[in-house]
């Protein structure tokens, strides 16, 4: 039977040096992470980046290859799944066909012998508004029912540990939010740990208080939404969360507390304590939003950084602002986000433009530049080529 | 959309209601297209049925010779053959129960091993199932002819164990409740294993790991998710096991496996028409075993709660 006492509240998760090896990959390379009780943590990350395996190891539903696995100080690497105080919201919600959605919910209480199930799944059932419907067949019920069925099904029992595998991928962009929002709801009332995983990074940082983003196996950066989007640590973190004007550069001057950095003859200033790096070359960022758009050369200001001359190429209209793609010579294209305050576009396509932001808006990332298109999302051709070469490459060597 | 991920569950009650709500249920062109097949059960399953029917009913003929018989209605036949042959009856229906739950015992993990754990290896798979459809290749009778060699008195397993006394120096093996059985279940395993086969195969292994993940032991998993799960598969392999068996003759018959004792239904029904002429007896005997059958096979599937399958 499942072993010991189970949390009223959460429990903490540790993972220390998790490796996950598969025949001919590596899923997961030395992960080391501390989940404190009661909070929403989210793995965020394209698909196999190592997150959905992740989430498989906690559950039990994989054995690591090598390292440990904590529950509230308790080392559950060894126990099954069945026998872990830990469940999960499976991406395809996986309710028995066979049985009612009663049946369902009171399923982990069952197995539990604890007094009282149906009473308990009755109530569990209530909490997400389905207790109406708690004769049917899973099959009987739109793809948002499902959803709260599923996670019924998982809080009923009081885990230490929640896990939600993209639980939301299936339903639709109103369902989501009513569902994300449900979801916050519940983890504040029952104060559960929660652990879950998405790739889609606006869910994330809507729900969680930490974010772990995670590439290739490794966490890139952890911190709150905030902290990943206006400080982001590497390119990957900087264009997964959100979007982001890269530049690359050498650090040519520096104050006590100002870098500034050579971008194709502009200099970009960034504030020491947004930087990671304060010497040799240097990817500097900057998100599009915090970007202005001017018509003419504006004066020159000591508080802002200029680039430009560029051109407008493109004009897009998306409602509360309008984004803008500008060729500056010999930097590239940035995008460009302005809140439509009045009506009608800064500026035309075609038309000769300059971009400034606040030095304050500015961050510098920890990467060294390297080879690959990191700036490029991990799953596009051109990177996915570069991953395969790099990795025939290896193997030659090895060979 | 929503629904992408359950896509092998439910699909059953979707195509069940889809159908029912058709409006194009009755039309001419769907009763045309099944009329070749109405023709041919009416010629070859209704006439005979009715016929064998007619004869049960058969009273000897007043100035006939032995077999023959002229139409009447003489419900003593039925009385009379279950008066003489319930013994007979009873352990037809023993036999093939007792074959039909061994066989689900060996090609129920057969069947797993095939469906589910050789999924990562489709060659061995494939493999798997020739060899089970293998038998097939042989005919039915040859291959019971050949376990009465294997089984002999003469033959090597039983002077080994007559040897090791494992047999008592004047036992026999054929011609025994144990051959007629071990013969029965033997024929009968593929068609047992390959409906489990076709369900387990379809098994979702995400219900499992949620059963696992929601306390359930492997055993409690089993119990409670995979069986009910394969329910589908294990009526259709029982009742594809039970139905034949129960009326089988070969296996029992005293040219193969069976002796004077182990005579099943299937056997008498076989001496009435074709040795004794009795046919009123033998027609009697045989809607008896539809009946029974039948009834068997509703109750079952009733219980069982698998009525799509009929």
């Amino acid at each position: 039977m499942a072993a010991g006492a189970f949390a009223e509240r959460g429990a903490d998760l540790e993972l220390v040096g998790i490796q996950k090896r598969f025949p001919g990959f590596t899923a997961i390379e030395n992960l080391d992470l501390t989940i404190p009780a009661g909070s929403f943590f989210a793995l965020l990350g394209p698909s196999g980046c190592g997150k959905t395996t992740t989430l498989r190891l906690v559950a039990g539903l994989e054995d690591p290859t090598s390292g440990r696995i904590l529950i509230g100080g308790q080392d559950v690497t060894t126990q099954k799944a069945f026998q872990r105080p830990v469940n999960t919201v499976f991406q395809s919600y996986a309710l028995f066909p066979h049985m009612t959605v009663l049946e369902n919910v009171a399923f982990g209480l069952r197995r539990r012998k604890i007094p009282d199930a149906v009473g308990r799944a009755h109530e569990a059932l209530r909490l997400v508004e389905l207790d109406h419907l708690a004769a049917r067949k899973p099959v009987q019920l739109s793809g948002g029912q499902q959803q709260r069925v599923a996670l019924a099904r998982a809080i009923v029992n009081r885990p230490a540990l929640l896990l939600l595998d993209e639980p939301l991928g299936a339903l639709d962009l109103k369902l989501r939010r009513q569902m994300q929002l449900e979801l916050k709801t519940i983890q504040e009332e029952v104060g559960l740990t929660f652990l879950h995983v998405t790739h889609d990074q606006e869910e994330a940082m809507t729900m969680a208080d930490t974010i772990a983003v995670m590439n290739k196996g490794r966490i890139e950066q952890l911190g709150s939404p905030e902290q990943l989007y206006e400080l982001p640590r590497t390119a990957f973190v900087a264009n997964f969360l959100g979007q982001s004007n890269l530049f690359t550069g050498p650090v040519v001057g520096e104050t006590t507390s100002m870098i500034s950095v050579d971008v194709a003859g502009h200099a970009v200033i960034v504030p020491k304590s947004r930087s990671h790096r304060h010497g040799g070359t240097v990817s500097v960022g900057v998100r599009p939003e915090k970007l202005s758009l001017h018509r003419e050369q504006p004066p020159t200001d000591a508080g802002r950084n200029l680039l430009g001359p560029g051109r407008v190429i493109d004009v897009s209209f998306t409602g509360v602002s309008t984004q803008y793609l500008v060729v500056v010579p010999g930097i590239g294209t940035l995008v460009v986000f302005e809140q439509n305050r009045t009506f009608g576009p800064v500026g035309g396509e075609g038309e000769e433009v300059w971009v400034s932001w606040h030095v304050e808006h500015g961050f510098g990332l920890d990467d060294d530049p390297a080879d690959d298109p990191k700036f490029a999302a991990d799953t596009d051709t051109q990177s996915i080529a570069a991953q395969r070469r790099a990795a025939l490459v290896t193997e030659l060597e090895e060979a | 959309m929503a629904f992408a991920a359950f896509a092998p569950t439910t699909t059953p009650p979707t195509d069940a209601s889809g159908t029912a709500a058709s409006p194009r249920r009755r039309s001419p062109v769907a009763l045309l297209l099944l009329l070749p097949g109405i023709l041919y059960l009416g010629l070859f399953f209704l006439a005979p049925l009715v016929s064998l029917i007619l004869t049960s009913l058969q009273a000897p003929s007043e100035f006939g010779d032995i077999g023959q018989y002229s139409y009447a209605f003489r419900w003593e036949n039925y009385v009379a053959v279950i008066q003489q042959y319930w013994p007979h009856i009873l352990r037809s229906f023993g036999y093939a129960l007792i074959a039909t739950v061994l066989a689900l015992l060996f090609s129920y993990p057969l069947a797993y091993f095939i469906g589910v754990t050789a999924r990562r290896w489709p060659l061995l798979q494939s493999l798997m199932l020739v060899l089970v459809i293998a038998p097939f290749f042989i005919s039915f009778l040859l291959r019971t002819l050949a376990w009465k060699q294997i089984l002999s008195d003469e033959s090597f397993l039983v002077t080994s164990l007559k040897a090791v006394s494992l047999l008592g120096p004047d036992a026999h093996l054929t011609g025994t409740a144990f051959s007629v059985i071990f013969g029965l279940t033997y024929n009968f395993i593929p068609f047992m294993t390959l409906p489990l086969y076709t369900t387990l195969e379809r098994l979702d292994l995400r219900y499992l790991e949620a059963g696992n993940d929601l306390y359930a032991s492997p055993v409690q998993v089993f119990r409670t998710v995979t069986v009910p799960l394969s329910m589908p598969g294990i009526v259709a392999g029982t009742l594809l096991t039970f139905i034949p068996a129960a009326g089988d003759y070969i296996n029992a018959s005293r040219d193969f496996l069976g002796g004077a004792d182990t005579q099943m239904i299937g056997n008498v029904i076989e001496a009435n028409f074709l040795v004794l002429l009795n046919y009123p007896a033998a027609a009697a005997l045989s809607i008896i075993l539809m009946t029974v059958i039948l009834v068997m096979v509703g109750v079952y599937v009733k219980r069982s709660g698998t009525e799509e399958l009929l």
